[in-house]
């Protein structure tokens, strides 16, 4: 699995950690152009997407239509300039169209659109929906004897939302094992804590008594992340997987974490020097002797 | 195999008896087995509702392209999205109250904004839950629905004409909305042997062309039977069905303003914004001024009554059809 081969962990998980930090420094670029973006929950679910997109699901570079391809939902849709950058840098479409965000007629926004942007499996925006579609999806991939998994990537206060229990409640019912879930849970949502808008916790018991198995792990610990997925059991299995990855919003800018005035903004020139010193500085150390 | 499985794996022989004695929901029950049958990317949906959709006879012989979401709505309608992005053709069931009011955003958000290959069959439409009160009308679904870019709307007039939508959907991309009723309703045709294309109306009276009526769904057979009885008191109009709500027939509605001077319209819906609005934005986009009648359910909440009942109390039976004709023609 995954779109490069490594000969040593320490070698996959060095690369990991510089398209994080790469995929980051793009986020800020990208706000800065665009005149503002979703920074917090943008730089919160980096290290996630990136071991799912550069080794975790079953990809071909170049190839955004690839029959036998993982499928991944970003539920959380405002994740946008996050997640398009990824898609780029896997070659589905050329780089220099990121610089058109949010401009008129751009393919890109604050939302993803599957008609627009190619590797986008479903235009998201509006909370709730992703998990439910992925349900369609592993039912269809069943339904074709095909072992590809869907990945869906949810916000933690999205599953504030009734409609994602009725997504919860269908995958177990369905036995979609093939489903993989995951809670950006970086705690804040667009009003404050989580905890004190509406409270999600405890998120374990709450989802495994539904029937799901859960795993609650850092999730910006690129080991740990690496490790949760590559455990996960074989997408023919009976139980839905939900990763709880335990995030901070902002991530990787010093200024910005578990700050939600951050969670949509645009950058001047001076903070966008500021921000990229910061996700330097914030560089985890190199694993790889060489 | 039982009766049933083998009338649909081998294809349901319809005849004008049998269509008497079916209803839209069995129409379409049957007709999706066949077309199943033919098409193994058929699957389909229904939220707690198999045996009022009439789906059941499908899950008979499909039992894995069959899936129950239970009392769910919204996660069904995006998990059609889902399937539809995986090479599925989905129709899913629900009572059109909730498809069109619970499940808008969905519908508008996951099927129409993708552009993606769903079919909504929304039962029990209109008034035809009677009794069950407002919470189980649909008297704005056709205006909703309408509203959404990408979306294609029908209205069916009979059970004929459901099975009629249903096949033609095989050609049609992007979502359709199929709306229909709940019981036995009066045929209007006399048998399947006429053309059916979605966006183009069907004339069934034409009488003469003192007045035109524009209708769909159940009021066209309601329609016909008031033409027939105006015409003796020597009131000749035309009653065209209006099948499909959006595209709209537009020239239809033009070249009908031009020759008989006199459109009225009449739904099993609300005045505002169902084919009455749909006719009339036509009529004013175009510039034509004409004498011009809503017949629907007006801007209230409807009441508890059989739906015949109801069908006279918001006059889109045919009685009240001859009343609104006489009136706009101030007779």
């Amino acid at each position: 699995m995954g779109i490069k081969e490594f000969t040593t962990k320490e070698e996959l998980l060095d690369f990991l950690d510089d398209k994080a930090v790469e995929l980051r420094k793009e986020i800020i670029h990208l706000s800065a152009i665009a005149g503002g973006g979703h920074l917090g929950g943008g730089l919160s679910m980096v290290d996630v997407i990136v071991a799912l997109h550069y080794h975790v699901m079953n990809l071909k570079q170049g190839d955004p239509r690839w029959p036998k391809r993982d499928r991944f939902v970003l539920s959380k849709g405002h994740g946008s300039i996050a997640y398009c950058p990824v898609l780029a840098d896997l070659g589905f479409f050329p780089k220099d169209w990121l610089e058109t965000f949010n401009r008129l007629d751009s393919p890109f926004g604050m939302h993803p659109d599957m008609k627009k942007i190619p590797g986008v499996e479903m235009s998201t925006g509006s909370l709730g929906h992703g998990l439910s579609v992925a349900v369609g999806m592993a039912l269809s991939a069943r339904l074709d004897n095909e072992d590809w998994r869907v990945f869906v990537l949810l916000g933690d206060g999205e599953t504030n939302e009734g409609m994602v229990w009725e997504a919860v409640q269908a995958a177990s019912h369905y036995k979609l094992g093939n489903i993989t879930a995951i809670i950006d849970r970086n705690s804040l949502s667009l009003d404050g804590p989580t905890e004190e808008i509406m409270s999600i916790e405890p998120i374990s018991q709450r989802w495994e008594a539904f029937g799901w198995r859960v795993y609650d792990i850092d999730g910006h610990n690129m080991e740990t992340i690496v490790d949760t997925f590559d455990s996960l059991p074989p997408a023919d299995n009976e139980t839905p997987n939900l990763v709880i990855a335990r995030t901070v919003k902002g991530k990787g800018v010093k200024f910005m974490e578990d700050n939600p005035i951050w969670h949509y903004s645009g950058l001047d020139g001076e903070k966008s020097e500021e921000a990229f010193k910061s996700i330097e500085q914030c560089r985890p150390a190199r694993r790889a002797t060489k | 195999m039982t009766d049933v499985q083998k009338q649909i794996a081998t294809g349901f022989t319809f005849t004008t008896d049998t269509y008497d004695q079916l209803t839209q929901s069995e129409v379409y029950g049957k007709v999706i087995g066949e077309m199943a049958e033919a098409n193994p990317d058929i699957v389909v949906l229904t939220s707690d509702l198999m045996r009022s959709n009439k789906t059941g006879d499908f899950r008979k012989v499909f039992p894995e392209r069959f899936f129950n979401f239970g009392i769910a709505e919204n996660n069904m309608v995006a998990a059609a999205a889902g399937m539809a992005v995986s090479g599925k053709i989905p129709f899913l069931s629900t009572m059109a109250v909730f498809a069109s009011l619970r499940c808008a955003e969905s519908i508008r958000t996951d099927l129409a904004y993708p552009n993606l290959k769903v079919r909504i069959i929304a039962t029990h439409a209109g008034l035809s839950m009677g009794n069950g009160g407002t919470t189980h009308h649909a008297t704005e679904d056709i205006a909703i629905l309408r509203s959404m870019a990408n979306m294609t709307v029908v209205v069916p007039a009979d059970s004929i004409e459901t099975g009629k939508v249903v096949r033609a959907s095989k050609d049609l991309d992007g979502p359709l909305y199929v709306r229909i009723g709940r019981s036995l309703e009066p045929i209007a045709y006399e048998d399947d042997q006429y053309e059916f294309t979605i966006g183009k109306s069907i004339m069934m009276r034409d009488h003469g062309s003192d007045a035109t009526v524009i209708a769909c769904g159940v009021c066209v057979k309601e329609a016909m039977d008031a033409a027939d009885e105006l015409k003796d008191e020597g009131i000749k109009i035309k009653v065209v069905n209006m099948h499909t709500i959006k595209p709209l027939d537009k020239e239809a509605v033009i070249s009908l303003a031009k020759t008989t001077g006199v459109i009225a319209t009449v739904e099993e819906h609300s005045i505002i914004g169902g084919l009455g609005g749909a006719v009339a934005e036509t009529l004013a986009d175009a510039g034509i001024g004409i004498k011009f009648k809503r017949m629907g359910v007006p801007d209230v909440f409807s009441v508890i009554g059989y739906p015949e009942e109801l069908y006279a109390r918001y006059g889109i039976d045919k009685e009240g059809i001859k009343k609104g004709i006489k009136e706009v023609l101030h007779i």
